[in-house]
């Protein structure tokens, strides 16, 4: 009798233990991630609140004096503030091109999920294909196009460009099949509303949660592109924030004060990112979970 | 009542509204700068005596001869497919652990880690190639120990050190598509898998991981688009490296190509490389489909 009773209680036991064993494991691991993603922010962190003196002779991970309100004032003064320009510059290129390319791209997505026309397919396979395309691939014929019309080195040859979302299509087209049901299109028809008027008041609702995820796509997508602007620019009053940086880097030999204004300049372009990330970031799963399983 | 394909002809007629204003900014943007390359690489500058003026004309296939000759370009492409034969799959397999793991329930305070691994996305790769430039200097790195034993910014491991900035900047979105594809599992897949007495990593391994794999598809194809397109970081190494050439990465080739300028050879260089990420995800797509059927 005891034996039978005890084989289930040493089973037991050595489930707790195993669970124990593994819970261990899989806490080391995610300590061990927390460090390797977050140290660098850190570094970064307390770097930018360090007199440039203080970079070598001090501990990298950790504070000397505070002078990061000191450094940002350095780093907003300098060359007539054209840091402030650049973050503004940013904020143009890619906020508003990612704002205006979700909703053509919601629109093109929609009308491919909703309507039938000819050339649908084709309209379809031709935008798909254009989600293979290299973005890199594009900026030098690009750069080349707009030298044609001698519009290089203006706004609008980082600007334009930078509306096009053909992954976003893709999407839009994925979540307006699933999202937005047929009977509720006749419904608003039988009601009177025009089709324009349908899509603004009621699909654009349903689809809200994969439109955010599509202009974050799309965000970050500009935001990281390189390329177009490094070809296309020439004028630093021009410049995104990221190829400015990327311009006093290479300077630093030269001229080293710059390197703490990269670090400074670094920290504060990428934190009103981190926290706008972290604050979407439920949009972010949603949306993506229902991209990748379709 | 109507019938249905004169309603649906009816209706039709806001189909233009909702895809001209996308399709125009596409044909601009995107068909017409590749149409462009493709016909700029099919040309060449003559000169007439060595101070002539130069003018264009029909090269025939005369670029891409130059492109097929160009040690240097094959070179830089057996460089980024060694990256991304190492990078890809270590960073997908980090970022299906860490998923895996945030959806076993064994580990405690998911949110936090999430949002952890999630914050280095928000830096966009040149940033984050600065600051990994400056953490692996040994004078001012957090590491110093280990910077002034072994010389990242060396010849030998430079591509090493780019790996993992890319690995570090893009695990967490990774990360993050796996996870939102398991979430979407229902638990009653589960159930009787536990009731036969799989345990955890059973489970992970013969039920989650199968069902995830279109997303890891998904995350794989873009990465290998990304590899060879590898840009940004490669140049910003420049910078803190003498090892990081002008023709590192394929598409640095097109860039410095481009500012000789040699537009034409730069064209055949881009088409050439669009085609061989075109062909590589196709590759993959097939493979990888082929597997699924079986």
């Amino acid at each position: 009798m005891s034996v039978t009773t005890s084989a289930p209680a040493g089973g037991a036991a050595g489930k707790i233990q195993e669970s124990l064993f593994s819970r261990t494991g899989a806490m080391l691991v995610m300590a061990v991630s927390t460090l390797y993603f977050l140290t660098p922010i850190w570094w970064l962190f307390v770097g930018a609140g360090k007199r440039s003196d203080e970079f070598t002779s001090t501990n990298p991970l950790w504070f000397a004096d505070f002078e990061l309100f000191a450094n940002i004032g350095d780093l907003l003064e300098y060359r007539d503030g054209v840091f402030l320009r650049w973050l503004l510059n940013s904020i143009l290129y890619t906020g508003g091109a990612a704002l205006i390319g979700t909703v053509l791209a919601a629109m093109c997505g929609y009308a491919l999920a909703k309507y039938r026309f000819r050339g649908r397919e084709l309209l379809f396979n031709v935008v798909l294909s254009g989600v293979l395309v290299p973005a890199t691939a594009l900026a030098l014929p690009l750069f080349l196009l707009f030298s044609k019309v001698d519009a290089t080195n203006t706004f609008w040859a980082v600007f334009l460009p930078s509306l096009v979302n053909p992954f976003g299509v893709y999407l839009a087209r994925i979540y307006a099949t699933a999202g937005v049901p047929d009977e509720l299109l006749d419904a608003a028809r039988i009601d009177g509303s025009g089709e324009v008027r349908t899509f603004f008041k009621v699909a654009t609702r349903l689809m809200f949660p994969a439109l955010v995820t599509i202009f974050l796509f799309h965000f970050v997508a500009v935001w990281n592109n390189f390329l177009l602007p490094l070809i296309m620019l020439s004028d630093e009053r021009l410049f995104p924030v990221t190829l400015g940086l990327y311009t006093w880097n290479t300077q630093v030999n030269q001229i080293p004060e710059l390197r703490g204004l990269v670090i400074v300049g670094a920290l504060l372009s990428i934190t009103p990112l981190v926290i706008a990330f972290l604050a979407l970031q439920r949009f972010w799963r949603n949306g993506l979970g229902a991209g990748a399983v379709k | 009542m109507t019938s249905a394909p004169a309603r649906a002809a009816r209706h039709g007629r806001a189909v233009p509204f909702f895809v001209v204003p996308f399709g125009v900014l596409f044909t601009l943007f995107y068909l017409l700068p590749i149409g462009y390359a493709i016909v700029q690489s099919l040309y060449k500058v003559e000169r007439t005596g060595t101070f002539g003026p130069a003018r264009e004309v029909f090269g025939g296939l005369v670029q891409y001869e130059r492109v097929f000759a160009d040690g240097a370009f094959w070179t830089s492409i057996g460089r980024v497919l060694a990256f991304g034969v190492v990078q890809v799959p270590v960073m997908l397999g980090l970022a299906l652990l860490l998923a895996l793991l945030l959806d076993s329930g064994l580990v405690r305070g998911r949110r936090f880690f999430r949002l952890a691994f999630f914050v280095p996305y928000a830096v966009p790769g040149v940033i984050a190639a600065i600051m990994w430039g400056f953490l692996y200097s040994p004078n001012l790195s957090p590491l110093k120990p280990v910077t002034s034993a072994i010389d990242f910014l060396s010849a030998d491991l430079v591509l090493w050190a780019i790996a993992n900035v890319v690995t570090w900047v893009y695990v967490g979105y990774n990360m993050l598509i796996i996870y939102s594809a398991l979430l979407a599992i229902p638990a009653e897949v589960y159930e009787a898998a536990r009731l036969d007495g799989a345990g955890q990593w059973r489970i992970a391994w013969s039920i989650k991981i199968p069902l995830v794999m279109p997303a890891i598809v998904l995350t794989t194809v873009f990465s290998i688009i990304g590899t060879l397109q590898l840009l940004a970081e490669p140049q910003v190494f420049r910078s803190f490296s003498s090892a990081v050439s002008s023709t590192y990465t394929p598409n640095l080739t097109v860039y410095s190509t481009s500012s000789i300028p040699n537009f034409n050879l730069a064209a055949a260089f881009s088409v050439v490389l669009a085609l061989t990420t075109f062909v590589l995800s196709f590759v993959f797509l097939r493979f990888t489909n082929r597997k699924g059927v079986q």
